[in-house]
């Protein structure tokens, strides 16, 4: 087997395909952890998700987490459940909230309504005047460049999986892969986790797959003591999330960090690879943090970073196999929950690569659906 | 413009949106030589530096209040910095100097840079001009590498102590060990004694014979031997003793340094067994060179080159012009070479914002030989791969986040970590306050690389959040920015 | 008295005050950044570090470290060596974060 890219997902799959006796080479260009996955955050979400194959996804794959982290401590991936808190500035948006929340139980999450005058409670240092909130107790997190970096470790471990790093994959036909530092790799199957560059990944083998970068930024502040205890964010970020337009949206999730800093992440833009900092995207990002928790206007914001979420046109990930080419796994486009989503990929690729009956339903995942015409 | 803030305060425009033909970023040398070459062919500047004076790195003085008659007594070149200012101030009409204003941000493109400054007490106010051009003369930090103690109160970087002299005329201990690799020791140590400190010795990592193989570049800049004969002089009136191929490899004391252990090193940088001696002292001044600020101009796409030690550099063409159009530097951030290097690059650059295309040959030629010079000392005092040694587990690394040499190599050798950007992701190294200036170039080189790396910081200082809030005002419409992967 | 840096520049600065670090009074001279009157009177440590609670002081001596991280007149993490001290000015050391406060 040959995984392309050592990001959150390759990690996972090749953790996942060892775990089942194969023998696997990942390959990237890069460092481990160079791309998206070491640009993004680690939240662990089922609150932004609509009831639907996603959600479905990332309900099994928070579970799968919980698995990971009492398996490696939860320090080696710096795993907090510490649950999400999404509230509503207004009455009409407190309803929706409600609604949706409603809707999600429906699909296995956990939600607990917060009246206006018990966010406090969750929440010290959160603005006065919201109109009221929902906990989700399995929100969790993970640092996702750690944890990538451990899931490669464990599967390397099994003395089954190479690494080779700083290896470009040039050209891929059916058993064979082209690199430049490693001449060509003979191998039963492919598995395409190359992010937001797998659609070139997919051209090489003739096949297509409309992946887009979506630019995001995060706010790092200084360190301080643990001042925001959830994953916070308004209720506008899910309707964001679900958005493809191409301009800017940003709704800005609050999180505290073991290591201190607050992380206020993350806008969306399709601006191409365009890495100029935006300084009014920043200022959004720092509007919106400030307004759900004024202690932070007098903190600064030390860093902040960019990245490109691999992004397909209906907001899912493909998983699955190319329809033409059954040799060639595509395990990527998970946008904006691709750490969220990895174990369970990983689960559902090693299901059909096994033959084995999956644990979900892949057809929405199914890399065919784009058609040829679109790419 | 007299040496103060007096000019800034004297045409607060107090407008969001000054414009202004070149914003020259850094009010050192190189950016008060810039930025008066320009304005006397009739560009209109905005000299923007964080400090509150003008004058860099080098020339630092004593704050006014402090009334020093004779500050020159701790520089070299004071007449320079003088005729500078003064021709700064015949163009005042042209120049507004933005002192106490310290850049996090350049964006936009040719025509339209948006610069954003934080001014005001511990930098907590905004303000924000635009310029069709603009200048980065932002000079250099010191490199930094770790040592067992290192983190001691009382070792202190060699140009923070001298910087520490120069504005507030203290010391940080009576008795001072300076040691590291560069010219820049010589400075400091003979700073250091004029000013009453005992210099028990400088120890010198590089070997200096290096110099006799450069013998003609070096007989070329006759200045550069004045200045180091002149500090030799000094050291030598004051009994300072001089130790090539020498190192702190650990400093000693609970609560303050009170001792260092001093080890020769082979040629490249390793420690010689056996060959440890401990010498009493105060307080240890060491740095490893120099490293150009490039933050700003790396933003915007600025292409760089490393120099032979290993630093990444601004490359400019012949008339300091970066790759990005609109876009010049002079100075240190287009390599470390000094101060006079600094000024005459400052004066190409200016000239040539002004469209003044035939600059004078003999400053091409000057800089040439200075240049030469200059990659003369880096290629002479860049770090050997052996000084890794002398670091034990525990030795703190990162200094703002703690992280130890033994979390950094657990990085590297467990988890595959092959930069300093992977080391940073999974350790912390490099998050912190200081974003990674003082441990950047010894992660880089823990992880087997020969050169300081480059680490970008899309902030160049921290932002207030409330502050950054309210920076909603879009850029001026960019040319494109580059394209490329992470 | 020894030969010190004041005599060499041939200072004569305006008349020194006093600041308050930690409770206790410390002569400044005006002009002065808080870390080089804390220097001055001997004091080369002025925070704790927030893991290991070590002592640290200023370090790059030119505001690029943070090393220096200081309370000063109620405010954490101001750099004290970019910060200009004033008489009466409470400078305390800053242990952790600093932001008690929010705790
Ligand atoms: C700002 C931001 C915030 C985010 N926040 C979250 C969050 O909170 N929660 C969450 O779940 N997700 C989040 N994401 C999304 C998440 O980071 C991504 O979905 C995820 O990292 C994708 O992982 P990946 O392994 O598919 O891609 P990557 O990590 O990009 O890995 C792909 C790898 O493929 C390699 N590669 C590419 N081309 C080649 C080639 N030709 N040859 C060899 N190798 C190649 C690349 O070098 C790269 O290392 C965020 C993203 C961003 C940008
Ligand atoms: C600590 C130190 C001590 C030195 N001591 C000596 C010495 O004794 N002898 C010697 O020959 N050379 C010394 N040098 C080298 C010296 O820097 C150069 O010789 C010369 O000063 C270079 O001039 P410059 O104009 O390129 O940079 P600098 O003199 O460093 O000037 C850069 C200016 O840019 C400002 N700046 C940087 N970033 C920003 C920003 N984002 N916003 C606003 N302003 C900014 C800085 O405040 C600084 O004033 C020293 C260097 C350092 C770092
Ligand atoms: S001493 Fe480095 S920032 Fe003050």
């Amino acid at each position: 087997m040959v995984v392309i890219g050592a990001g959150m997902i390759g990690a996972a799959c090749a953790d996942a395909l060892a775990r089942r006796g194969m023998r696997v080479a990942v390959l990237d260009r890069g460092p481990v952890v160079g791309g998206t996955t070491g640009a993004g955050e680690g939240n662990l979400l089922v609150s932004d998700k609509g009831p639907g194959p996603e959600l479905e996804l990332a309900v099994e794959s928070l579970r799968l987490w919980r698995e990971l982290a009492e398996d490696l401590g939860p320090r080696a991936l710096e795993y907090e459940p510490k649950g999400g808190l999404v509230v509503a500035r207004d009455r009409q948006a407190f309803t929706e909230l409600q609604a949706s929340a409603r809707l999600q139980c429906l699909s296995g999450v956990t939600t607990v309504e917060v009246p206006a005058d018990a966010l406090g409670e969750l929440e010290p240092h959160l603005a006065p005047g919201l109109a009221g909130g929902v906990h989700y107790p399995q929100d969790a997190q993970v640092q996702p460049a750690l944890a990538a970096a451990a899931l490669l470790r464990r599967a390397r471990d099994t003395g089954r999986v190479h690494l080779l790093a700083a290896t470009t994959v040039t050209g891929l036909s059916e058993g064979r892969v082209e690199t430049d530092a490693h001449g060509t790799l003979l191998c039963a199957s492919v598995v395409n986790a190359a992010g937001t560059w797998s659609g070139e990944i997919a051209a090489l083998a003739g096949a297509t797959l409309p992946v887009l970068p979506r630019r995001g930024f995060v706010l790092v502040t200084e360190p301080l003591p643990p001042l925001v205890r959830h994953k916070v964010y308004a209720a506008d970020y899910v309707a964001d999330v679900a958005s493809g337009s191409a301009d800017l949206q940003s709704s800005a999730v609050v999180e505290g960090t073991a290591a201190g800093p607050v992380l206020i992440g993350a806008s969306r833009e399709r601006v191409g690879f365009d890495r100029g900092l935006s300084v009014p995207v920043l200022a959004r990002l720092a509007a919106q943090a400030a307004e759900l928790f004024p202690a932070l206007r007098e903190v600064r914001v030390l860093r902040a970073y960019r990245g490109f979420r691999p992004y397909l046109p209906d907001h899912l990930p493909a998983i699955g196999p190319d329809p033409e080419r059954p040799w060639l796994f595509q395990a990527c486009g998970h946008e904006g929950a691709g750490i969220g989503l990895a174990p369970a990929t990983a689960r559902l690729v090693a299901q059909l690569l096994d033959g084995e009956q999956p644990f979900m339903d892949p057809a929405p995942f199914g890399p065919g659906r784009f058609g040829k015409e679109q790419a | 413009m007299a040496n103060s803030a007096d000019a800034v305060d004297g045409h607060d425009l107090g407008d969001r949106h000054e414009r202004y033909d070149l914003a020259v970023v850094g009010a050192g040398p190189a950016g008060l030589a810039a930025a008066a070459a320009a304005a006397e062919h009739g560009v209109r500047v905005a000299l923007l530096d964080s400090a509150p004076w003008p004058g860099g790195q080098f020339y630092r003085q004593p704050a006014a209040e402090l009334r020093a008659s004779r500050p020159q007594a701790l520089h070299h070149h004071w007449p320079a910095f003088q005729r500078l200012l003064a021709r700064l101030d015949v163009a005042r009409e042209r120049v507004t100097l933005l002192a106490d204003h310290h850049v996090w941000s350049v964006t936009g493109g040719s025509g339209a840079f948006a610069v954003r400054a934080l001014t005001g007490p511990d930098q907590r106010q905004a303000r924000q001009l635009t310029a069709r051009q603009v200048l980065f003369a932002t000079g250099a930090h010191e490199r930094q590498l770790p040592f067992p103690g290192w983190t001691l109160p009382g070792v202190v970087g060699a140009g923070g102590a001298q910087a520490m002299l120069k504005a507030g005329l203290v010391l940080p201990g009576r008795h001072v060990v300076v040691a590291g690799s560069g010219p820049l020791l010589l400075a400091v140590a003979s700073c250091l004694v004029t000013a009453g400190a005992t210099v028990p010795l400088v120890a010198e990592a590089a070997d200096y014979l290096g110099y006799a193989r450069g013998a003609r570049v070096l007989a070329a800049n006759p200045g550069k031997l004045v200045e180091g004969a002149q500090h030799g002089a000094t050291l030598l009136r004051h009994g300072v003793r001089l130790r090539p191929r020498t190192a702190v490899v650990a400093a000693h004391g609970t609560d303050r340094v009170e001792a260092v252990t001093l080890g020769r090193l082979d040629a490249a940088w390793r420690p010689v067994p056996g060959s440890e001696w401990r010498v009493p002292c105060d307080a240890v001044a060491v740095g490893h060179g120099l490293v150009p600020q490039l933050e700003l101009p790396l933003e915007l796409g600025c292409r760089t080159r490393r120099l032979p030690d290993g630093s990444a550099a601004l490359v400019v063409d012949a008339a300091q012009r970066t790759s990005v159009p609109g876009v010049w530097a002079a100075g240190e951030s287009t390599g470390v070479g000094g101060v006079q290097l600094a000024v005459t690059e400052g004066e190409l650059a200016g000239l040539a914002v002004a469209g003044q295309t035939a600059a004078p040959r003999e400053l091409l030629r000057r800089r040439a030989r200075q240049r030469a010079f200059a990659e003369l000392m880096a290629a002479r005092h860049a770090p050997g791969g052996g000084w890794t040694q002398w670091l034990d587990d525990a030795t703190e690394v990162c200094r703002c986040e703690e992280v130890t040499a033994r979390q950094v190599r657990d990085a590297v050798s467990e988890l595959g970590a092959p930069d300093q950007r992977t080391v940073k992701l999974l350790t912390r190294a490099g998050m912190g306050w200081c974003q990674a200036r003082m441990c950047g170039p010894a992660v880089a080189r823990l992880c087997g690389a020969h050169d300081d790396g480059a680490p970008t910081r899309p902030l160049s200082t921290p932002v207030p959040l409330g502050l950054l809030a309210e920076c909603d005002t879009p850029a001026p419409p960019s040319e494109g920015a580059p394209d490329d992967h992470p | 008295m020894r030969r010190g840096p004041l005599d060499l520049v041939r200072a004569r600065p305006e008349t020194p005050f006093e600041f308050s670090f930690d409770g206790e009074p410390v002569t400044a001279l005006p002009g002065q950044t808080v870390a080089a009157a804390l220097w001055q009177a001997g004091h080369l440590a002025w925070r704790r570090t927030r893991l290991g609670d070590r002592p640290r002081g200023a370090f790059c001596g030119m505001g690029a470290c943070y090393d220096c991280l200081v309370e000063l007149d109620g405010t954490p993490n101001v750099r004290a060596c970019l910060a200009p001290v004033r008489p009466g000015a409470l400078v305390r050391t800053q242990r952790g974060d600093g932001h008690g406060e929010l705790r």
